[in-house]
């Protein structure tokens, strides 16, 4: 278990160090996050639906779609020279090279959505103070799955000539459950609903990212072996 | 085609040995019914021309590919059956492996911390020493020339002291300062007992140090055992195979 930490966190840690430099991922996912909160500002038919109901499908398709770019990345910096080579050479657990990228991509999509919540509460004028909670802590439940799923569809599409573009395609319908449970329970905080009422979602959510990042972790391996 | 003889005793099984590798890329066969054995000290060099199925034999060593059919032993153990078998592995290949946002030192002190070693910090600083880089340590590998590159690049498949070093046209982009002091690396690393598989189709800088040299054509052995006379005759050799 040493040696899965130390490997994990060594390749977390070289991610999130080439992201810092270069910000690459960040600030495109960023910048998408900020426009398609925009877009949805300003296409929505202000007499036929008001904020309140297009707020938390607006802000999950915001998470969704910008945590997909920030994947993109996740992969593609191990395609120039060769870099992936480099990784499955190390005499390392397979299991621990993925752990490692899960744990930067979900940093890259965390922080993503960190950024994109303040700018969603200006577009839509939400009111979040009693919600924040249960928003953030719905946040990091979804994320950790769905970033589970993309980290695999990720490595698997690297090799692909069409990488940037099967990714989404790839990804895209296992972000269903996520994106819907999120929706519910935003849509539920931001009416200030009961929690009895967000609970059973939770629990969706948390064992969505029991399957996923289980399922992962195992089927990583043999996805890297050729 | 029978693979090179040894005086590797029969007690210690060679550091690396290759029987009968098949590689297929659908209908395509890349290698067919290869065999190699390397043992300690020895530096085979396998030429031949673009296409002849070099880089894909090196990746099947490497483990990076696994054969149609055939088996790879690392010091008598199959390749790639636990993790710790490909500690035995260094492998250059014609990606230099690196990070160009990260400087020199940080690309090596990752790669020491991937293989465990004891002081990652150390083993880089002692890498960008071997390759002549310590100034350079502090630069983005993006800033560094080809050149100095391909050295951060032989440092890294070095790092972690590799028993056996698979090395893809390591001369390549090198001018022949840098060349000789990476041929004067390699022949150090012969010294040391470790086996060298060194792929190019540039023969001229790698027949100084090969003991066995290697024709590969379409996939199969052409020319195959210890060297015997002079880069002349292997040349001619080489353009009497490739005639047909």
């Amino acid at each position: 278990m040493g040696d899965f930490l130390r490997v994990a966190i060594a390749v977390a840690a070289k991610d999130l160090r080439v992201e810092r430099r270069s910000k690459t991922a960040l600030v495109s996912a960023m910048a998408f996050a900020a426009l398609v909160l925009m877009i949805f500002n300003f296409a929505r038919d202000a007499a036929a639906l008001s904020r309140e109901m297009l707020a938390p499908s607006a802000l999950w398709i915001t998470f969704a779609f910008s945590g997909v770019i920030a994947l993109n990345r996740s992969f593609a910096l191990e395609r120039e020279h060769g870099a992936l080579d480099g990784l499955l050479l190390a005499p390392v657990s397979r299991g621990a090279l993925f752990f490692g990228k899960y744990l930067a991509n979900l940093t890259f999509v965390l922080t993503v959505e960190a950024v994109a919540l303040p700018l969603f509460v200006l577009f839509f004028g939400v009111d979040l103070s009693g919600a924040l909670g249960g928003i953030v802590v719905t946040a990091i439940l979804a994320t950790a799955g769905f970033v589970a799923v993309g980290t695999v569809f990720a490595a698997m599409t690297v090799r692909t000539r069409f990488a940037e573009l099967m990714l989404p395609l790839l990804v895209l319908p296992f972000l269903l459950p996520p994106v819907i449970g999120g929706v519910q329970i935003t849509a539920r905080l931001l009416a200030g609903r009961p929690m009895s009422e967000i609970a059973g979602w939770l629990r969706i959510l948390a064992l969505y990212d029991l399957v996923f990042v289980t399922l992962c972790l195992l089927l990583f391996p043999s996805l890297m072996d050729e | 085609m029978s693979s090179p003889r040894l005086s590797t005793p029969l007690a210690e099984p060679p550091l690396l040995q290759a029987a009968a590798l098949t590689r297929r890329f659908g209908s395509a066969r890349a290698l067919a019914g290869v065999d190699l054995t390397v043992g300690p000290g020895e530096c085979h060099l396998v030429a031949g021309p673009n296409g002849a199925g070099k880089s894909t034999l090196l990746r099947l060593l490497a483990g990076l590919a696994r054969p149609s059919s055939g088996t790879v032993l690392l010091e008598g153990r199959p390749l790639a059956a636990e993790p710790f078998t490909r500690r035995a592995v260094g492998l250059l290949s014609h990606q230099s492996h690196l990070y160009d946002d990260l400087t020199s030192a940080e690309n090596l002190e990752f790669a020491a911390r991937l293989y465990g070693l004891p002081d990652p910090a150390a083993a880089a600083r002692a890498g960008l020493a071997s390759a002549g880089l310590s100034d350079r340590a502090d630069d983005p590998v993006r800033r560094l020339s080809r050149g100095m590159v391909q050295r951060v690049a032989i440092a890294r498949a070095l790092l972690h002291g590799p028993r056996v070093l698979l090395l893809d046209e390591p001369f390549t982009g090198l001018d022949p300062q840098s060349a000789a002091r990476v041929a004067a690396l390699l022949e150090a690393q012969r010294g040391l007992g470790r086996g060298l598989v060194l792929v190019s189709h540039e023969v001229h800088e790698s027949w100084k140090l090969a003991t066995h040299s290697h024709l590969l054509v379409r996939g199969a052995w052409a020319v195959t055992g210890p060297k015997n006379g002079t880069l002349d005759d292997f040349l001619r050799r080489y353009r009497e195979v490739l005639d047909g």
